[in-house]
């Protein structure tokens, strides 16, 4: 798992990729800090709140080629034949893809520092809507993980995750069209936005928790089973 | 070392292993060849556990490749058709990843130096392997599959791609390693086949149509020892004049093959040695003997006959092996 996670992570930064990731997230970080701070709220959170759309576009470019890329320069084979499992194989590159999201978000420490000269927060507020945005980005990565192995083509994988991202975040606003009020409220209710927007008010619930970190395993497990499938096709 | 016994693969519909068997011992070096599309990239796939098989079972030195993958890939050095590589990665790098992939024990940078040195790329560990020629990728896979020194190599058309010169080089590698390692080769060219292999086996149609030493499979495919001559005669005298000689039991002319002279096929009696009597008669009648070969086919044509053979069983024929079957009541309830 480790000689998959060094490659994976070490491949980010000998493209551009990684770092164009990285200061987007810089950038628009730096920039929602400025708006709120300089409107003088203290309250970081917002400012991860606010990042969930940058997210969005930003994971789908970190797993596009996690899986396709191998199966197209026929990498796999190596992979596939060495003596590891799947699982770790998976593993090793969930874990490179969530590391580069948390270079991306580790300015917020330094956010929270500046903040905490200033005026004294609650820290914990903070600290949880970072939480949502890991298990939030966490969940989208093992999804665009999943889309990248079935396809042998970046561009497809990033393609598709776009759309499914935007579906599974934002699908409050189809909810409204719909005439039949309980499915309507299942939909709100499984919405990553309405979760993930949970976090952000400091209220404690287990239940949000376990829906993102239940996304994740399922969507690692598809990935483990799709490439699984591969050997029986 | 090596144990496949009744193996099949079916792609859909598509048969493109049917009931294979063979067993390799250890230290043995031995060559798949067949044509295109005959089964010999699927087979080896199987082997390494990359592919599943939809029938069989495939041991590597007793660890079954479905129930232990782990303990038989472990033993497994595999060079696919196309090399596997990340080329935005350097040749050491990458083999500092495929080292770590592979749990290896052996101390890390001595143990990579000498694959480096073995495989003669030493030279371009440094370079971006996207930058390299198509033979140095390839020689970058075959040290990939030497990480580790496992016991069995499996390299499907390791020359691919190199130049005659490379080739060569490869092929001597592929001899000295033949000497502490298991090694399947599989190959479209002869000449390989017969320079690295003791043993080939043929494949066609998904199926082993013969498993012998290159020597045996010409030998049992030539029953005739008829000679070719090519004489500097008229065609009319010499039919006579060869038709003559004790112990020839037929002669047919070929026809003109260069100018001046005539070319004829000699068959002599069985366990009869013609070729000074030839010689002698030519010489008597005042003519030149220009050439004198024998007819024994070689690797290349035992191949050809095999594998133009409308279907294994007529191959199997060739061979004096008594037909198999072609689908067993199984595979048939299969299909219903």
């Amino acid at each position: 798992m480790t000689a998959i996670f060094k490659r994976e992570f070490k491949s980010y930064f000998s493209t551009p990729i990684g770092f164009i990731v990285i200061a987007a997230f810089y950038f628009f970080l730096g920039l929602f800090f400025s708006i709120t701070f300089g409107y003088g709220s203290p309250y970081l959170e917002q400012v991860v709140m606010a990042m969930s759309t940058i997210v969005v576009f930003a994971m789908p470019i970190l797993t596009m080629r996690l899986m396709s890329e191998d199966k197209r320069q026929k990498v796999d084979q190596a992979l596939l034949t060495a003596p590891v499992g799947l699982t770790s194989i998976v593993m090793g590159k969930f874990l490179a893809a969530m590391s580069v999201f948390a270079i991306g978000f580790a300015p917020t420490v330094i956010f929270e520092i500046i903040i905490m000269t200033k005026v004294s927060v609650n820290i914990l507020g903070y600290l949880y809507a970072l939480l949502g945005m890991l298990l939030l980005a966490g969940a989208l990565t093992s999804i665009g993980m999943f889309i990248s192995s079935l396809t042998e083509s970046t561009v497809i994988a990033a393609i598709i995750s776009f759309i499914i991202n935007i579906l599974v975040l934002y699908m409050t606003s189809f909810a409204s069209m719909i005439k039949v009020e309980w499915i309507a409220n299942i939909i709100n209710r499984l919405a990553f936005i309405t979760v993930f927007e949970n976090f952000g008010g400091l209220v404690f619930s287990v239940a949000d928790i376990i829906y993102f970190l239940s996304i994740i395993c399922v969507f690692i497990f598809l990935c483990v089973r799709s490439l699984e499938k591969k050997r029986w096709a | 070392m090596i144990k496949v016994t009744g193996l099949s693969k079916r792609y859909g519909t598509h048969l493109a292993v049917e009931n294979v068997n063979f067993e390799i011992a250890k230290g043995e070096v031995i060559g798949f060849l067949g044509p295109n599309g005959a089964g010999k990239s699927t087979i080896m796939n199987i082997l390494t556990g990359y592919l599943s098989m939809t029938q069989g079972k495939v041991e590597i030195d007793g660890f079954d490749v479905a129930e232990y993958p782990e303990d038989a890939k472990k033993r497994i050095g595999y060079l696919p058709e196309i090399p596997p590589l990340y080329i935005d990665m350097k040749v050491r790098e990458y083999l500092n990843f495929i080292y770590d992939l592979k749990k290896v024990k052996f101390p890390k940078k001595p143990h990579i130096d000498e694959v480096l040195k073995l495989v003669k790329i030493d030279h371009v560990q440094n370079r971006l392997i996207k930058n390299l020629s198509k033979g140095y990728r390839q020689r970058v896979g075959l040290a990939q599959a030497l990480i580790g020194n496992p016991d069995v190599l499996i390299l499907d058309e390791p020359t691919v791609g190199l130049d005659p010169k490379q080739i060569i080089e490869i092929r001597n590698l592929i001899a000295r390693l033949g000497r502490n390692h298991t090694i399947i080769l599989s190959s479209h060219i002869l000449s390989e086949i017969q320079a690295v292999c003791k043993r080939v086996i043929i494949i066609n149609k998904g199926q082993i149509i013969a498993d012998d030493t290159a020597e045996n499979l010409s030998n049992k495919l030539s029953s005739d020892q008829s000679l070719v001559a090519r004489i500097a005669c008229s065609e009319k005298e010499m039919y006579e004049a060869l038709s003559s000689i004790k112990g020839v039991k037929s002669v047919t002319s070929l026809g003109k093959k260069e100018e001046g002279s005539f070319d004829f096929v000699i068959e002599p009696e069985n366990g009869v040695d013609i070729r000074a009597a030839v010689f002698e008669r030519v010489v008597s009648r005042n003519r030149t003997l220009l050439s004198l070969t024998s007819n024994k086919v070689s690797l290349e044509q035992v191949f050809l006959r095999l594998t133009e053979a409308a279907d294994n069983n007529e191959a199997r024929k060739l061979l004096g092996i008594e037909e198999i079957p072609q689908i067993t009541e199984e595979t048939n309830e299969e299909e219903n």
